[in-house]
């Protein structure tokens, strides 16, 4: 028998209530059932960062993270960037310029690290950019135009409203 | 998807003590992040095994400054959340900076201190701190709370002493353990991100009022020996001594009386003990500048 | 024009969006779940299989085993066939090998309903072994009396071959010549692209078609119809986008394996998806080389001769096999042009490791290793500038290779030097950092880069084309030459837009090949494509333009000699005036009552000729000697690849290359337990790729020299890249240390070893 338990949460704005098979990882979920291919499958253990998404604000690797756990959770994948006309995102627009993007497969994850960093509403040195980065492996570009392109989008949103995110409850008393 | 033979959702410690006294077995295990459980379990170490998840268990997040000033440490924080945390920033920050230092910023949102400590390896980023803080851990069972020093809760590699209806349900540092302390943490990896630390050395001091001496000095090492471990040599070298480069010097030499670091294919026997002198030697420099004195 | 401009790429849209679609992204989730048992000894025999226990798990549907494969052997290269027997590639396994050659080779495959039945499964096979000792290293694997891999080649020699020029004995008599000695080594890496090797397979009409993650989706369908023993009509291969490939997808992987799982499921939908971990050990890995050289110079730097013995670590199976150290031995030759003689001597030797094939460099990132790092040797040893020395010795202008016929018709090795030292500022850090003590200590060193362009003439090289109009005056592109992240439609479309008149963005390109639709070329290797693709493309659109204009004669009634193509209209070269639009044209002649036409065209071009392309790599390091790291500070990449066609691709090329020769010059290297023949570091966390944190800026520089054998001046950049870094880097750790580390990686494991017995490094202790 194959144990399930329902669940309640936000997926690229849209409120879902489903059974989830409680062995699938969340890549499992949004891969599987609801075919959010954005969301790649490159080691399944948290080392590569290709199945990257943000839950509630926060970027997680979902093939590490249980799809029972998403409960009540707002999750984000880059499907949601565009446009309702298909615009891109201005992050979208700075990998596309920049050069960022060769085989592609990283890319999606990326994205929503520099999501991320880009609604932190700060200016990080290129250092420390980096250092935000580091959880996503590229063997196609070095990296270079990547942290080319997230520095671009990240000055590009200087003068602009951060979106607003949810976070978890402030850890203190 | 995980080879899971069942899944269990605490609502509260109680309810995971409940759950994992009526789940009880070998085959049953916590998970907390996931970020090592659930890594296990695709490998094959622990396909088939129950999972009593105390994930979604907020009120283990946080960190809080108990009525003694002591600092408590609320298991399933994530390391970013240590990391940004006010408390950890004014008080320990080394242990903020420690656990920077691990894998990547996703696993560092989703790891968590408990399960960094409580999977007994040897190389886990916030051990060695913690150890060097003589932190105390809190164990919360059916016949309700203990206390032991965190030295005594590592049993052996991969080993703690944690009962299997047991919960960590808090690390405590001492108001006279972070008081007036500086500290500095070194990992040594092969790369800059995403690694396990080869040799970690984290070294705390408390100057004299005049920044002349060394009041205090603590030594704590990952993947020295089976377990994260304190440097009790190095600290003898150090405690009470001026606070010069001839004390750090003597205090690094004598930390090799106390590590004990194996031959792996991860890294040479040799190398590691070359580190560990090396490291203690630039942990201590730093931790002395830090605390406001002078080389 | 749109060839030399920096255009957006074609699939840039889709895969910013998430759009693109890769293979796993495509099956349909009523697909069966094969998964493959993997052999746990490096050596032996399975006598007995037992899979009563794993037969029971609820959900299994097929389990077959190497007792039940057919009994026939194939060769997983990515090369042409040959209808030449002599120069096939070597046939070696079967689908399932009974004899197992290394610690992970495929003995057994379930096909279950989900992946978890399929791996309890896999647990529950029970597997008996007769067990033989192993032998893990190739100069091991040729003594005698090692454990024997392959019957029919003795002393575990795949292939043997040795070259040379002039007389080598008669040349080093010469008086006052000086002898210089090194042995380098490289090591066993992976290609760690991040889409894993994955397939899907079901049969259609009496046909197998196979989805797959391949950079060679003709030749897949060539090798499934060889290891099955099928007709290769029957077969169909489909490639859409793939997540990377570096030369291990132009292996055959499991595409076959996968073919033979689906014919046994009654032709049932099956993916094959391989693990990361099985990736590290089961797929294909560069060649691991030790390289012996023996220089005879001249005291004022000039060599009169010179030899190269190379041992290649060929691993479990032939794959690409000897074709890759002759190119290491080619490189060998051909960088440097000593006065009198030369002799070099290849073995390729199977030992119980990973099956190496093609990656990225194809045997020359070894050969520039060993050669860069004893010419720094040579001149450090002459006390002269290396510079200097390596100027007096490389490739001359005008040389031309008797067997290729390629010639060497710019200087652009010197030309690389002149913005690669400017970029790094050598002439005065090289003065800055001498003499150093302390510590940490800075250098700078570099590499010199030989590569050439495709395979002519070792094998067929040949791109075919397909281009037809729409009623709009748009044009879609079909290649079997293949995209696989490095921008090669986009390259392809620049292209098409200018030779047929027409705006880049009324070129469609057609991502996906599909042996049943797409015109026959040989995929994703060898620096080709730019190069070859052009050829076809040049053909087929001029071909395309030819029946247009033709037509436009008929509507217009102006000769033909003086109409042209030029942004999508019928031009009139004499007056100068748009006649009317292609669209317009097109769609007179779709639907005319009186003469209607679909234009397309479609040609095959054979290229016959080969291109150098050379360059090199400066950097900049400094080195912690008791922390026994290095940090890279900066480095530079100059190339002479011709023309650019999209100068900011070819930058990201020339980074992704650079990014991959770090991690061969400081970190990755593959290791095995030495007792039972295991790879230790099968995952991200123990391989240690470079991450963005390990990465300084990397710079890039063109010389852009047209190439006069090359339809658009283009030449290869795909793989050079990666190949000088290495080098560089090691030579810029000997700058600063005075201590030369001939086995790469430099991480701290060598750079201890290195420092403890220079001295550099105390060992009272």
């Amino acid at each position: 028998m194959i144990q399930r338990k329902l669940i309640t949460c936000t997926i690229n704005g849209n409120k879902i209530q489903t059974m989830v098979d409680v062995r699938a990882s969340l890549t499992d979920m949004l891969r599987n059932d609801y075919r959010l291919t954005s969301v790649k499958k490159g080691c399944e253990v948290g080392e590569c960062g290709a199945c990257n998404v943000m839950i509630d604000g926060e970027c997680f690797n979902s093939c590490i993270y249980l799809a029972v756990w998403a409960d009540s959770k707002h999750i984000r994948t880059v499907e949601s960037l565009l446009g309702s006309a298909g615009e891109l995102h201005p992050i979208q627009q700075a990998f596309v310029d920049e050069g960022a993007v060769q085989c592609g497969y990283c890319t999606p994850g990326f994205i929503m690290t520099a999501l991320e960093i880009v609604q932190s509403g700060r200016q990080y040195t290129r250092d420390e950019l980096k250092k935000l980065l580091s959880g996503h492996l590229c063997r196609c570009t070095g990296y270079e135009n990547i942290v080319n392109a997230v520095e671009k989008a990240m000055k590009g949103t200087a003068q602009s409203i951060p979106e607003t995110i949810s976070r978890h409850r402030p850890a203190t008393r | 998807m995980y080879n899971m033979g069942a899944y269990y959702e605490a609502t509260s410690v109680a309810h995971a003590i409940s759950l994992l006294q009526r789940h009880s077995g070998p085959t049953t295990k916590i998970v907390a992040g996931g970020s090592d459980v659930l890594i296990q379990m695709r490998e094959g170490k622990l396909a088939g095994y129950t999972l009593v998840s105390i994930q979604r268990l907020d009120e283990l997040r946080g960190v809080y400054m108990d009525d003694d000033e002591t600092l408590r440490i609320l298991p399933v924080t994530s390391f970013s959340h240590i990391t940004k945390h006010p408390l950890i920033k004014e008080y320990i920050n080394v242990l903020g900076y420690a656990v920077d230092q691990i894998g990547s910023p996703q696993i560092r949102n989703i790891g968590t201190i408990g399960g960094n400590i409580c999977n007994g390896v040897t190389s886990a980023d916030s051990a060695s701190t913690l150890l060097a803080y003589d932190a105390v851990v809190e164990i919360t069972g059916p016949a309700g709370v203990r206390r032991l020093p965190i030295t005594d809760f590592y049993i052996k590699a991969g080993v703690v002493a944690l009962m299997p209806d047991e919960v960590l349900t808090a690390i405590l540092i001492p108001k006279e353990s972070y008081e007036n302390t500086h500290g500095h943490y070194i990992k040594y990896a092969m790369r800059n991100a995403m690694d396990i630390a080869t040799l970690g050395c984290s070294l705390n001091v408390r100057l004299s009022p005049d920044k002349r001496a060394v009041e205090r000095v603590r030594v704590g090492y990952g993947v020295a020996g089976p377990v994260p471990m304190r440097a009790k040599n190095a600290e003898e070298a150090g405690n009470g001594r001026p606070a010069s480069m001839d004390t750090v010097n003597r205090a690094a030499k004598a930390a090799l009386l106390d590590v004990n670091p194996r031959d792996s294919w991860r890294a040479s026997k040799a190398l590691r003990l070359h580190l560990a002198e090396e490291l203690c030697r630039r942990a201590f420099t730093m931790a002395i500048t830090r605390a406001g004195g002078s080389l | 024009m749109h060839v030399g401009q920096s255009l957006p790429r074609v699939d840039a849209y889709d895969k910013v969006t998430g759009r693109a679609k890769y293979t796993d992204d495509l099956v349909d989730k009523s697909a069966l779940i094969a998964k493959v048992l993997h052999a746990q000894i490096a050596h032996g025999l399975v006598i007995k299989m037992d899979i009563g226990e794993a037969l029971r798990v609820p959900g299994v549907v097929k389990i077959v085993t190497c007792f039940d494969v057919p009994d026939i052997l194939f060769s997983t290269a990515g090369h042409p066939w040959s209808t030449d027997i002599s120069h096939q590639d070597v046939a070696d396994r079967m689908l399932l090998n009974r004899r197992v050659r290394l610690y992970g080779d495929d003995i057994a495959a379930v096909v279950a309903e989900d992946e978890i039945a399929a791996s309890s499964a896999l647990r529950a096979i029970r597997v008996e072994y007769e067990e033989y000792p192993h032998v893990l290293n190739p100069i091991e694997a040729m003594a005698p009396g090692a454990p024997q891999l392959h019957d029919a080649f003795l002393n575990n020699i795949l292939k043997q071959t040795s070259a040379g020029r002039g007389d080598f004995e008669a040349a080093i008599q010469e008086p006052g010549l000086i002898r210089i000695e090194g042995e380098y080594e490289t090591p066993m890496v992976q290609h760690s692209h991040l889409e894993l090797p994955v397939s899907y397979a079901y049969i259609e009409s009496g046909r197998i078609v196979i989805v797959s993650s391949t950079q060679i989706p003709h030749i897949v369908r060539r090798v499934v119809g060889q290891a099955l023993g099928m007709p290769w009509g029957k077969v169909r291969v489909i490639k859409p986008y793939i997540g990377g490939g570096f030369g291990n997808k132009q292996d055959v992987l499991y595409e076959p394996l996968n073919a033979y799982l689906c014919q046994q499921v009654g032709g049932r939908l099956v993916k094959l998806e391989i693990s990361r971990e099985e990736t590290f050990f089961a797929t294909r890995v560069r060649h691991a080389d030790k390289i012996r050289l023996v220089s005879y110079v001249r005291p004022n730097g000039r060599i009169v001769a010179r030899s190269c013995d190379v041992y290649a670590n060929q691993g479990a199976y032939a794959s690409h096999g000897h074709s890759v150290t002759g190119k290491t031995m080619t490189a060998f030759r051909q960088l440097y042009h000593e006065e009198k003689a030369h002799r070099v001597t290849g073995h390729t030797v199977y030992t119980n490791t990973p099956a190496a094939g093609a990656m990225r460099g194809y045997g020359v990132p070894q050969a520039m290793f060993a050669v860069e790092s004893h010419a720094e040797d040579i001149a450090a040893a002459l006390n002269l500038d290396s510079l200097t020395f390596r100027r007096m010795n490389m490739m001359p202008v005008g040389f031309t290779d008797d067997f290729s016929k390629n010639v060497n018709y710019y200087d652009s090795l010197n030309q690389c030097i002149e913005k690669g030292r400017a970029c790094i500022d050598y002439d005065r850090k090289r003065k800055l950092y001498q003499n150093q003590t302390g510590p940490v200590r800075r250098g700078v060193g570099m590499s010199l880069l030989w590569y050439n362009t495709a395979v002519w003439p070792i094998s067929l090289e040949a791109s075919s084309c397909r281009m037809v109009l729409n009623q709009d005056g748009s044009v879609q592109v079909q290649l079997g030459e293949t995209e696989i992240g490095q921008g090669a439609d986009t390259a392809f479309a620049q292209m098409t837009a200018d030779v047929l008149g027409i705006p880049f963005h009324d070129v469609h390109m057609i991502s996906t090949q599909d042996t049943d639709i797409t015109p026959y070329g040989t995929g994703a290797y060898a620096s080709r494509q730019t190069y070859v693709g052009g050829m076809s493309i040049r053909q087929t659109a001029n071909m395309l333009k030819e029946k247009i204009i033709s037509y436009a004669h008929e509507l217009t009634r102006m000769q033909i000699y003086d109409l042209d193509i030029q942004n999508a209209s019928i031009i009139h070269r004499p007056t100068g005036n748009a006649l009317l639009s292609l669209g317009e044209l097109a769609t007179e002649a779709l639907y005319s009552l009186s003469h209607s036409e679909h234009f397309s065209a479609e040609a095959t071009y054979q290229c016959k000729t080969n291109a150098y392309s050379l360059g090199c790599a400066f950097a900049e390091v400094e080195v912690d000697i008791p922390l026994c790291k290095i940090t890279l500070l900066n480095i530079v990449n100059a190339h002479d690849c011709g023309r650019l066609v999209n100068p900011q691709l070819a930058a990201a090329q020339v980074h992704g290359g650079m990014s991959m020769g770090i991690g061969y010059g400081l970190s990755e290297r593959m290791l095995f337990d030495e007792k039972t023949g295991r790879l230790l570091n099968d995952n991200f966390l123990d391989y240690k790729l470079s991450t963005v944190l390990d990465h300084p800026r990397l710079e890039t520089r063109f010389v852009e020299n047209y190439e006069p054998t090359s339809a658009f001046g283009t030449k290869a950049l795909g793989e050079p890249p990666a190949v000088p870094v290495a080098p560089a880097i090691r030579n810029a750790v000997l700058h600063a240390t005075g201590v030369a580390i001939n086995r790469a990686p430099l991480n701290p494991h060598e750079l201890f070893t290195a420092f403890v017995s220079a001295g550099l490094i105390p060992t009272e202790k």
